[in-house]
């Protein structure tokens, strides 16, 4: 391995970060909007509405997200004048657009059962607690499901959010160069597959070592209690 | 398993016109790596199968050279890692040869050479580029000349190039500050978004512009603009080989200037791109 060689690459490489951070990011955020809509909608007691939220998490679950980005960008390229006549083209025209709403719908989907199981384990006697002493609605959800939701599914989120992140180079498939991307172009120049993929693993890694010190973070702040050393303790 | 394999050999036999089942025995055998996307080069047919010119040459070539022949589909952008790393013998996937690529492998001498340049829709604004050939070994400064007259009707527009590729390195000398390219794993990514209107316009081989015209996909395309080739662009189309393989390269090269010398290769060329793409020596 060459060392002088490996650095150059690794700089080289640095210059498809802000794409894959931008991607991993936006298409997380508004994923994780959708996610919640989505948890809330399966909870639903109308069930037609249930049943759009599970078939949607079903489809976008069951099948690859290579499968989804190609449908989404060379799929729905083929059907322009009808995007054109509903005025979206300029949006599918798009390879930064497509890649992104292949990554919020996939992990929206992911995203959606994480919350749904941090919703499911907030335990009924603290709901009937909280009714008695006369909370309902948002108030209820605010103060006693959402916290306690919050800090059930945070482990899991962001184990989505480091998917998310490696997600990010499937994009490299439809024209996006972030840092998959480049490394394809920099081993198509040299011929030296060993070190760029070395370089380019080391980015991913950096980025999600930082990612999961964040998340470790976050569930200190709000659950100081369930240390993640901490074995659990039965409830009575 | 060994059934199957039974069937694979009796199939590359039969390809290569071979009847008695003991003559492969004595004979080497090659592996040869094409794309399988880069019609009428070559390409995976309706039922599943590589075929195209150059699946016609190499059983040619093979035949010739009494080597025991295979192709087998390889990912362009890690066709020349793979052969380095041995996974086979030799590259035949309309491969040009070019100064940079010669560091790394060797080359035959070339079986095909052809022109490069722009394809557009038939409606794009592009489609009054001006004509004319240029040969960029030849008299580069008449090619750099048609160039610059090219960049500024390009301004702002999207060109889309198989990554690479000659087209791409000589797309992103000359058209990098005054148009935004694009990158694609496989010519037929760049035409279906041509057809979409993504692009603005494809650069690659006429060849396989063409093979594109004749598809669906393809029929409100056309090529505009000047014929480029040579220089930069390439030398024409040859059989990759491992630096050290050179029985390897001296049995293709023999193979290859007797396909030349015979016919062969004009032969084939107007079969599958009904123009003649023998080199000129």
């Amino acid at each position: 391995m060459d060392p002088i060689f490996l650095y150059d690459t690794f700089v080289r490489l640095l210059g498809g970060v802000p794409l894959t951070l931008q991607l991993a990011f936006s298409s997380i955020a508004i994923g994780l909007v959708a996610a919640i809509l989505l948890a809330l909608m399966m909870r639903m007691w109308f069930r037609p509405i249930a049943w759009i939220a599970d078939s949607f998490v079903f489809v976008f679950r069951g099948t690859p997200l290579l499968v989804q980005i190609f449908l989404i960008y060379y799929g729905l390229g083929q059907f322009r004048p009808a995007l054109d006549e509903m005025g979206l083209w300029w949006f599918f025209r798009s390879p930064y657009y497509c890649a992104l709403l292949a990554l919020t719908l996939n992990t929206a989907a992911y995203g959606a059962e994480i919350v749904r199981g941090g919703l499911q384990s907030v335990p009924s006697g603290q709901i009937e607690a909280a009714r008695a002493f006369g909370m309902s609605g948002l108030t209820l959800y605010r103060r006693i499901v959402a916290p306690i939701a919050l800090r059930q599914a945070l482990p899991a989120y962001g184990n989505e959010i480091i998917l998310m992140i490696k997600a990010t180079s499937l994009v490299s498939t439809i024209t996006l160069m972030e840092v998959t991307g480049l490394a394809h172009k920099i081993i198509s120049e040299t011929f030296r597959s060993f070190e760029v993929f070395f370089a380019a693993g080391a980015i991913y890694l950096i980025i999600n070592f930082a990612m999961t010190r964040l998340i470790g973070f976050a569930e200190q702040r709000i659950a100081p209690d369930l240390d993640r050393a901490s074995r659990p303790v039965e409830v009575h | 398993m060994k059934i199957v394999r039974l069937l694979t050999l009796a199939g590359v036999m039969l390809a290569m016109g071979y009847a008695a089942t003991d003559a492969s025995a004595q004979m080497r055998k090659v592996k040869i790596a094409t794309e399988g996307a880069y019609a009428p080069w070559n390409f995976v047919n309706s039922a599943g199968k590589l075929e195209g010119f150059e699946l016609d040459l190499g059983a040619e070539l093979c035949k010739r050279a009494k080597l025991d022949c295979e192709f087998v589909a390889q990912d362009w952008d890690g066709i020349m890692p793979s052969l380095l790393a041995k996974k086979y013998d030799a590259i035949m996937a309309g491969m040009n040869i070019t100064p940079k690529r010669m560091e790394t492998i060797s080359f035959t001498q070339a079986y095909a050479a052809g022109a490069h340049g722009f394809m557009v829709l038939k409606t794009s604004p592009l489609a009054k580029l001006p004509g004319g050939e240029f040969n960029l070994t030849k008299d580069l400064a008449a090619s750099e000349k048609a160039i610059a007259d090219l960049k500024p009707m390009l301004k702002g527009k999207i060109l889309g190039v198989q990554g690479s590729t000659t087209n791409l390195a000589w797309a992103e000398k000359y058209f990098k500050d005054v148009a935004e390219i694009r990158e694609y794993k496989t010519t037929e990514q760049h035409d279906l978004d041509l057809a979409a209107g993504r692009l603005d316009a494809t650069v690659g081989a006429h060849s396989a512009a063409k093979a594109t015209m004749d598809t669906p996909t393809g029929k409100d395309m056309m090529i505009a603009g000047p014929a480029f080739s040579g220089g930069m662009l390439g030398l024409g189309v040859a059989v990759g080989i491992r630096k050290e393989d050179a029985d390897l390269k001296t049995a293709f090269d023999a193979a290859v200037k007797s396909a030349i010398t015979d016919g062969t290769i004009k032969t084939l060329s107007m079969k599958w791109f009904k123009v003649d793409m023998t080199p000129k020596s």
